[in-house]
């Protein structure tokens, strides 16, 4: 017979283990809305390709500084007319090559950030770039929402580009 | 599509020289992918599975790395321990692909080395078995 002290400690045990194994299941499936995700980033600061491409053309309009932070033989093939190269977000290199770009322009300027190596729900560049940019201070930050990669959601929409940058 | 996969020679992760022409006569698996690409990195492991059940039909798989530095790629490999060459990319190979703007990107080449299929993103691995299946039966 197990007495009533040593019943309640079992329980307090197993409730204890649950709870454990909720915070850590929770750590391996709520990855998607890390820090280091494109869906830490809010709503609000996506922008749509036809909307980019649009700002891109129109005339008379303030340009956005737009910074590719994916690979680079990625960028060779193909990128953005005007965009610059500022390393994969997901790297410590790329970042700093970031920040290196980004380190005498005002934190007013409207920066549009793409990637579009993967889909958006697996790219691990957008996250940390952008993270970075609000660290620093840029209080105008984009990010280019692509949804499965810069081929299909840009170049294959009949949207310019440019290679060899 | 339905066009002769265009030529590359270069040496793989090891120095070996991998000639695509070389593979007339085997079914090439060509498969571009990143270090930093998460569903390449679900792909490659069935495909070093399929280079061995379906190896001795004439099955060639070659892994393309577009990474910008071989060094997380060589980790990589040894990691996975894929059993098929890998060669660095580059633009340029890119180019002659059609543009390698998203990753994973997979062609499947026949044994005439013509290109009969090519699946972008994350596909249902089941889908490239079966289409591989059937290029690999014809003769």
């Amino acid at each position: 017979m197990i007495s009533y002290p040593m019943r309640r400690a079992g329980q307090l045990v197993l409730l204890a283990l649950i709870f454990v194994c909720q915070i850590h299941l929770q750590a391996q499936f709520s990855g998607a809305a890390s820090s280091g995700s494109a869906f830490s980033i809010p709503h609000a600061q996506l922008m749509q390709p036809e909307e980019l491409n649009a700002l891109l053309r129109a005339r008379g309009v303030q340009k956005p500084f737009v910074l590719q932070v994916g690979s680079r033989v990625l960028f060779a093939q193909a990128h953005i007319p005007g965009a610059e190269f500022a390393g994969p977000g997901s790297q410590p290199a790329g970042l700093q090559l970031l920040q290196d770009k980004v380190a005498r322009l005002p934190h007013k300027t409207l920066i549009v950030l793409y990637c579009g190596c993967c889909p958006w729900s697996r790219c691990p560049n957008v996250g940390p770039a952008y993270k970075l940019l609000l660290d620093l201070g840029f209080s105008n930050v984009k990010v280019l929402y692509i949804a499965d990669n810069f081929g299909t959601n840009w170049v294959d929409k009949g949207f310019s580009v440019e290679q060899n940058r | 599509m339905n066009r002769r996969a265009p030529e590359f020679a270069r040496k793989d992760l090891a120095g070996k020289s991998v000639d695509l022409k070389n593979f007339r006569g085997k079914v090439v698996l060509l498969n571009f992918w990143a270090t930093w690409c998460a569903p390449c990195q679900l792909e490659m492991p069935a495909f070093a599975a399929w280079q061995r059940q379906y190896g001795p039909d004439g099955l060639q798989v070659i892994g393309i790395s577009m990474d910008d530095d071989a060094t997380p790629v060589v980790g990589l490999v040894a990691k996975l321990k894929l059993n098929y060459p890998v060669l660095m990319g580059d633009a340029n190979l890119g180019r002659q692909y059609g543009g390698v703007l998203g990753l994973p990107l997979t062609y499947l080449i026949d044994r005439d080395g013509v290109v009969r299929a090519r699946f972008q993103g994350e596909t249902d691995l089941k889908t490239i078995e079966r289409r591989l299946q059937t290029i690999l039966a014809q003769p």
